[in-house]
């Protein structure tokens, strides 16, 4: 048993090694592989080490949850279209905190390790605050999940009161608490009172967490994605504090504190604080639309066919693409390509611009690009080109609003105002392709589209394409 | 009989006395071999349409081959010399600047020039600072409408540009009269004529015009500019630009060439050195604004052509750009003619007087036309033009840059915190390491808190509990150090790895099944064993998809 134990540890202290290699490596190109391979056989280790704590008559139910669970994530991962990769990585997630709920409240009622006093007063916090994190990833994720293949609408969700909402629900968390810590352990080793203040508990988290992400616009997904995915972190520590276990604590620590920075470095590149996204909304207005101005609304925009769009790409000396979250619904990455490789054929340089935000998850639209085979050094970040569109000839926007559009710089009063945005209103023409005149995910109105210098090609993305591919191979 | 018209004239401005037109005065040109005019009967006529009544001295667009008839036909008034033309006219169109008039006995055309009128004409201010000073101590106003800023907006009154547009053209048309072959190749019954080569250094607005007419006359035309810029200009004109393998940009001031250094001045040579025994004409264009025109085509360079080349000196009156023109004339050495004409617009009279007339249009009619006629000193390309308001000098004009400043950004009305935060350009360029923004005493206030926090946990905790909180708080700087120089890129594919790693709860699940567990805790377990696996499988095999497709 000793031994076991002995190397348990051991295999722990590599598996953390291995976690924190993979994170490292995933976060440039040439490493990226080695890293997911390091992670995956990190955690081989950490299973096979704990397998062999288990005692034998655990072992039907162990394989039970596990080969099932290897089967069904299998088939999920290989499944899944990359265009739904957000939607996927969401549900994930909210297993996670399910999990998270589950393997505390089975903690609670579970043996009592002969704790006692602040030992076991800390114990119980542990219990309570990883359940409590557990139940608010789990329904987060869950909305998150929803938002992100349209079953619930992707328009930030406004109750009156929203953050009196919140903060009566924390008191009643705490309270709760409260109530579970002074009943948890009255009537004996096997009595469990607190069980009902747990369970009321978890019950609000939940309700907790799908407030906070309905509250939360779309075009702050990505944010929120992330956040998650810091909460199934954190909650994964607590679950290590709660069972003394240090991998635990340690790959939780560092899932969270990933997914925190992640979500930083996002918010940073929308110039938007954190605070605010995790409040909801836009900004910490209570909502509050934004007044058009009289001359965007009596703006006019001039539309363009495909062959005008193709004869300017064709002559065009260089032509950045701009695409957005209507490529992946489009699914017009494959047809996107072969237009670009066309275009390379015929000398035009032509690169990608790619803003921080594009799409629904972080660096959604690079995995989009690299799924159809473009080659990631024509794809530049938004710093790299933004200051190259007064040289470009053809700005090509594909599905994208929000994140081109000129009103973030030019108009204080906008919501998105000092969002940084790639500037295609400086190329010679912009050519902007969208299946109408709607408002984007942040529901505003878009200033570039009444521009001198923009076109707008309206249709579904893929067929408009198609149709340029047709026109540029004839 | 001026007398009468004249007369007539004042008769008109009593019939609308509210706004007396004024009066602008195109005299006769008398320097020798100017055949310009500064109006021809259709600017006259536009200039009307302005407000204004035109006065012209009789003779003055004969050269140009405009009648004094054609001028009374489009509304025009005659004057009869100079003198009376000089005291009635509000304003003064002239091409050339003052000088000395034979036909009045020597006395020179400022002279007539009164007290609070307007001049417009050629000056060239920086070289003829003693003339400024003159039409000061007229008290006279003066625009020299050769310094009218080269911006967009001022384009249409450029007169350098219509001038130079000229040059470039009759340039070609001078060399094609010298050159004893055809320019176009052709393949006839007597044999294959091989087509002309035309070598154009200096792409400004000549260069382009000349690259123009040598194309369309059928020539083979090649191009030379220090300014790396104007390669897709030539280009588009149909010539081939020729370049100098030196990192260098001849890009100066107001989109005119600068000076370039010695090596860049030796290479140049050489290309023109290699060029001169390939070409047939060579066209040069080359001035930098206020010096001499750099010699670039040697005596050597000469002799090296084939005997009936021409090479065309547009800088002539500068200097020339060949060491041999003569300014003004032709001249032949061992064959080769070098045209050193400092008159080409004023060989095309007609054509030059009508650009020039427009030129002197547009810009009246940025002034206001008649009736709100005003020397506004906040116009740009007025101020750039004034060389001298009221008798007071006013050249050269304050310094204002050709290309304006790009807007600032958008102040951002932001904490100090957020406003320390890298945005805009640069940031995001390199993996460099970024330190998470945060101002002095926001740390110092975070500081102290964790102080707080950790002595209170110091008092309250079991040493167990703070083993693993150790352990917590370092898992948490590891896991900040290593994503914080993450590529944007990969941002989903990480972000699915450490999903998938954060499937670690099973262990959590795992170490409560089995044993003495009773069979709730052994469901519960069993339950989020089965979640966290399908999040770590589904985790790890999506990355893995995602990574594979990343190509370079």
């Amino acid at each position: 048993m000793d031994l076991r134990i002995s190397f348990a540890t051991v295999s722990y202290i590599a598996a953390i090694a291995l976690f924190i290699l993979s994170l490292s490596g995933l976060s440039q190109h040439e490493s990226s592989r080695r890293g997911n391979t390091m992670g995956i056989v990190g955690m081989l280790l950490a299973m096979i080490a704990t397998a062999a704590l288990v005692p034998m008559d655990g072992y039907p139910a162990l394989f039970g949850a596990l080969i099932p669970g290897a089967l069904i994530g299998s088939l999920l991962a290989s499944r899944v279209a990359m265009t739904s990769m957000p939607e996927l990585v969401a549900m994930l997630h909210s297993f996670v905190g399910m999990a998270a709920v589950l393997v505390g409240i089975s903690n609670y009622l579970g043996p009592n390790h002969g704790l006692s006093g602040t030992e076991l007063t800390i114990h119980d916090v542990e219990i309570y605050v990883g359940i409590f994190i557990g139940a608010l990833t789990f329904t987060g994720s869950v909305m998150a999940f929803g938002k992100l293949n349209g079953k619930i609408s992707g328009k930030p969700l406004m109750l009156p009161g929203r953050h009196l909402l919140n903060i009566a629900m924390i008191i009643a968390v705490v309270i709760f608490g409260v109530m579970f810590m002074q009943s948890a352990h009255t009537g004996g080793e096997m009595a469990h009172e607190g069980l009902m203040p747990l369970l009321i508990m978890t019950g609000i988290a939940g309700v907790l967490g799908i407030h906070m992400v309905m509250a939360i616009g779309g075009a702050d997904m990505p944010v929120v994605v992330s956040m998650l995915n810091s909460y199934s972190g954190w909650a994964a520590a607590a679950a290590g504090f709660m069972l003394s276990n240090d991998l635990l604590i340690v790959t939780g620590a560092l899932v969270g504190s990933s997914g925190a920075i992640l979500s930083f470095i996002m918010c940073r590149a929308m110039n938007r604080s954190f605070i605010s996204v995790i409040l909801g909304g836009f900004g910490t207005g209570e909502g509050t639309a934004p007044a058009m101005s009289a001359e965007q609304q009596a703006g006019t925009y001039t539309s363009a066919e495909v062959d005008e769009v193709a004869d300017m790409l064709e002559t065009a000396k260089s032509v950045i693409i701009v695409p957005g979250y209507g490529v992946a619904v489009a699914q017009a990455q494959h047809t996107l390509a072969e237009m670009v490789k066309l275009l390379r054929a015929k000398n035009v340089n032509v690169r990608f611009g790619i803003h921080p935000v594009a799409g629904r998850l972080p660096g959604h639209m690079n995995v989009l690009l690299a799924e159809a085979n473009v080659p990631y050094d024509i794809v530049f970040e938004m710093d790299e080109l933004n200051h190259d569109f007064p040289t470009t000839d053809v700005a090509l926007v594909i599905g994208a609003n929000d994140i081109v559009n000129p009103a973030a710089q030019e108009d204080p009063t906008s919501p998105i105002a000092g969002m940084p945005v790639l500037e295609v209103w400086k190329a010679k023409i912009a050519v902007v392709m969208k299946r109408s005149m709607a408002s984007g995910y942040a529901g505003i109105d878009n200033p570039l589209f009444y521009k001198e210098n923009t076109r707008m090609l309206f249709g579904d993305a893929k067929k408009n394409v198609d149709a340029l591919v047709a026109k540029l191979k004839g | 009989m001026s007398e009468t018209r004249t007369q007539g004239s004042a008769g008109a401005s009593t019939t609308a006395p509210l706004t007396p037109s004024l009066v602008l005065g195109v005299p006769k040109e008398i320097r020798a071999g100017e055949r310009r005019v500064a109006a021809t009967p259709e600017t006259a006529l536009r200039l009307q349409k302005l407000g204004f009544s035109v006065l012209v001295e009789s003779g003055a667009g004969a050269l140009a081959d405009f009648d004094d008839a054609r001028y009374v036909a489009a509304g025009c008034t005659i004057a009869k010399d100079a003198k009376s033309l000089w005291e009635t006219a509000d304003i003064i169109l002239k091409v050339r600047a003052p000088e000395a008039n034979p036909a009045l006995g020597g006395q020179d055309e400022l002279e007539l020039l009164g007290e609070g009128k307007l001049l417009i004409s050629y000056l060239a201010p920086a070289q003829n600072p003693e003339l400024l000073q003159r039409i000061m101590k007229r008290k006279a106003n003066a625009i020299a409408i050769d310094t009218i800023p080269r911006i967009s907006r001022a384009q249409k009154m450029d007169a350098l540009s219509s001038m130079a547009n000229i040059s470039g053209y009759r340039a070609i048309i001078e060399a094609a009269n010298l050159f004893p072959r055809f320019f176009t190749g052709q393949i006839t019954a007597a044999g294959k004529v091989p087509p002309g080569k035309i070598l154009v250094i200096g792409a400004g607005v000549a260069g382009l015009a000349a690259i123009g007419a040598g194309r369309a006359l059928g020539a083979i035309v090649r191009a030379f500019d220090v300014r790396p810029a104007v390669k897709e200009q030539i280009n588009s004109m149909g010539a081939e630009f020729l370049e100098v393998k030196l990192e260098e940009s001849g890009e100066g001031e107001g989109g005119y060439a600068k000076e370039m250094s010695k090596e860049f001045i030796e290479a140049e040579m050489a290309l023109f050195a290699a060029q001169a025994k390939d070409v047939d004409i060579i066209v040069t264009t080359a001035l930098i604004p206020g010096r001499p025109a750099p010699k670039l085509i040697t005596k050597a360079m000469v002799e090296s052509m084939t005997p009936g080349s021409v090479i065309v000196d547009l800088a002539s009156e500068q200097g020339g750009n060949c060491e041999l023109t003569v300014p003004g004339t032709v001249v032949n050495h061992n064959g080769v003619s070098i045209v050193g004409y400092t008159d080409l617009p004023s060989r095309m009279a007609t054509q030059a007087s009508q650009l020039y007339g427009m030129n002197l249009y547009h810009l009246l009619d940025d002034m206001g036309g008649s009736a709100k006629f005003r020397i506004n000193l906040e116009d740009e390309v007025v101020r750039g033009a004034l060389v001298v308001h009221n008798g007071e000098l006013t050249w050269p004009p304050p310094k204002q840059k050709a290309a304006p400043a790009p807007p600032p950004k958008p102040a951002v009305a932001a904490a100090p915190v957020q406003s320390s935060a890298p945005s805009g350009h640069g940031h995001g360029h390199g993996k460099k390491k970024e330190a998470p923004p945060a101002s002095m005493a926001s740390q110092i206030t975070k500081v102290a808190v964790a102080a707080l926090v950790l002595v209170g946990l110091a008092l309250g905790a079991p040493p167990s509990f703070l083993t693993h909180f150790t352990v917590f708080v370092l898992a948490v700087f590891v896991g900040w150090q290593v994503i914080w120089n993450v590529t944007p890129a990969l941002h989903t594919p990480l972000m699915s790895v450490t999903n998938a790693i954060s499937g670690i709860i099973i262990i959590g699940g795992m170490v409560q099944i089995g044993g003495d567990a009773p069979t709730s805790v052994m469901w519960l377990g069993f339950a989020a064993i089965l979640l966290a696996t399908i999040n770590i499988a589904g985790g790890f095999l999506v990355t893995q998809r995602m990574l594979k497709m990343f190509r370079r």
